[in-house]
């Protein structure tokens, strides 16, 4: 049983189909691309291997002891956080709670674990600092330490380095990559096909011409297509 | 200055006087710890809203001779308060919308049944003091300042206890919903706790003015602090020290209970503003 899988997944909003027929798997360790337009779905199907939204019909399984709830998950920035007073050390840490249930204060464990993160993320230093002070890259940093605390497993990034420039983008991507290499899943929504090409072992395309496959595959496919 | 505090303890030998202090106290606490999470959330005006709402309620239940209106004003705002906080991001409607719609409607429905059916003389003296809470701090009985001493307290440990998960839900709730925290849950937590909170504010200052203790606090703190524990703690702070000032002032140069606490919020924010300029400039 893979990590995570979908069958014959048909997404969309009020009533409206955006991607019908969807088959994919993940498997541990794998680093899968969502790619496609605007438009195309890839929010949609992410929100829904967050649970966040039902799929319209088909369904999606998580298996070797993967709970739903075990997928890290780096959002895009919304408007309400832009000038939220809150330090870094509040944010990470407010990764565990998924597992704390109803346990109001954190413990100690989960402390260190935020620590760990913050360390590994190298933002050590940052940690009393206010969050909407910190520059792009700085920030992103602090929500996958937040997304680490979260989870082991499996990490979910929806355009992980748009506004950042490029030398940020490029750190972005090899901090991605080593955690990747550490054993831990990753799923990334982009726009960015070079890095995509560069990082992944699958492609996801959805949109008008949906393909899945590793990227030798995937790079088969374009070439058969004239692309 | 001495004759000011013998005045002071003069006006604290009356019973509803310590009324008014400890019941204006506990609810400026209360509204200022959740104003920090609805400003945040972007739901300023749900106080606003459900204030109307709470109006309308108690104009019907006067209408209906019911003497303890609590038994209707209570459900109906917590009610009004979960649909708005519920359906605000997907219904028809957008929320803020929703709340302007409800807001007005209830103000003016509360304001036809008060007039139409009304078993009271001064028609416009009832609803002036509604609406400002020019006297009603001033008249609690004791087992009114109990109720009110009872829910804050209550709406204070829930605060303390969902404090971590509060936090989550107003900064991320995707995040949070997505790795396994009932966000779901935690709103409707929020939308009773206001709902009650509103309810308790309308003796205290009335309410059109509930907002002002809601809001003011939270933001005064934000000029100042950073991170959110500091901003959550220091708007309890400034909001009680306000509250009692506005309440001593109020006794002192008999002017409005409510509109004399709102003008010691005002002043505050004014204060926390320019500090705010100075310190992170």
């Amino acid at each position: 049983m893979a990590l995570l899988k979908a069958c014959n997944l048909k997404l969309g909003y009020e009533g409206k189909t955006v991607v019908d027929n969807l088959n994919f798997t993940v498997n541990n360790g794998d680093y899968l691309c969502i790619v496609g337009e605007n438009g195309s779905g890839k929010t949609t199907l992410m929100k829904t291997i967050l649970h966040l939204n039902p799929p319209i019909s088909g369904k999606i399984e998580t298996g070797e002891g993967l709970k739903p709830s075990e997928i890290g998950y780096l959002p895009q920035q919304t408007e309400v956080q832009r000038d939220f007073p809150a330090s870094v050390w509040e944010i990470v840490l407010s990764g565990n709670l998924g597992h704390s249930g109803i346990v109001p204060f954190y413990t100690r464990a989960q402390k260190e674990k935020a620590r760990k993160n913050l360390r590994k993320m190298g933002i050590s230093d940052l940690s009393k600092c206010c969050y909407r002070e910190l520059s792009g890259g700085q920030q992103q940093r602090v929500l996958l330490a937040r997304a680490l605390c979260a989870t082991t497993k499996m990490l979910l990034l929806d355009e992980p380095v748009s506004g950042l420039d490029p030398v940020v983008t490029a750190e972005m991507y090899s901090t991605i990559e080593a955690l990747n290499k550490e054993g831990i899943t990753v799923i990334m929504i982009s726009h960015d096909m070079e890095a995509a090409l560069k990082y992944a072992t699958h492609i996801l395309q959805i949109g008008k011409d949906i393909f899945f496959g590793t990227k030798a595959e995937y790079l088969k496919h374009r070439e058969e297509n004239g692309i | 200055m001495s004759g000011i505090f013998a005045q002071i303890a003069h006006y604290f030998q009356y019973p509803f006087v310590r009324y008014a202090m400890i019941a204006g106290v506990l609810i400026a606490l209360c509204s200022s710890l959740l104003g920090v999470t609805l400003v945040l959330k972007r739901f300023s005006f749900i106080g606003d809203g459900l204030s109307h709402v709470a109006f309308g309620a108690l104009a019907i239940a006067s209408a209906l001779g019911i003497s303890n209106n609590m038994i209707i004003v209570l459900p109906v705002t917590v009610i009004s308060a979960v649909l708005l906080l519920k359906t605000g991001k997907n219904a028809k409607i957008k929320g803020d919308a929703a709340i302007a719609m409800i807001s007005v409607g209830a103000l003016a429905i509360g304001y036809l049944v008060m007039n139409v059916f009304s078993t009271s003389s001064n028609v416009s003296g009832d609803v002036c003091s509604t609406l400002f809470g020019s006297t009603s701090i001033l008249t609690l009985s004791k087992g009114e300042v109990w109720l009110c001493a009872v829910l804050s307290a209550v709406v204070t440990v829930i605060f303390i206890l969902f404090y971590n998960k509060i936090f989550a839900v107003t900064f991320d709730e995707s995040f949070a919903r997505a790795t396994g925290v009932r966000a779901g849950a935690y709103n409707l937590i929020i939308a009773i706790i206001t709902a009650v909170i509103i309810v308790l504010a309308m003796n205290l200052v009335g309410s059109l003015l509930i907002s002002a203790l809601v809001i003011f606090p939270a933001l005064s703190a934000m000029r100042l602090f950073k991170s959110f524990r500091p901003v959550v703690i220091f708007s309890g702070a400034i909001s009680v020290f306000c509250a009692a000032a506005g309440i001593l002032f109020s006794i002192l140069a008999g002017t409005p209970v409510g509109s004399t606490v709102v003008a010691a919020d005002i002043v505050a924010f004014l204060i926390c503003s320019i500090a705010g300029k100075i310190l992170h400039r």
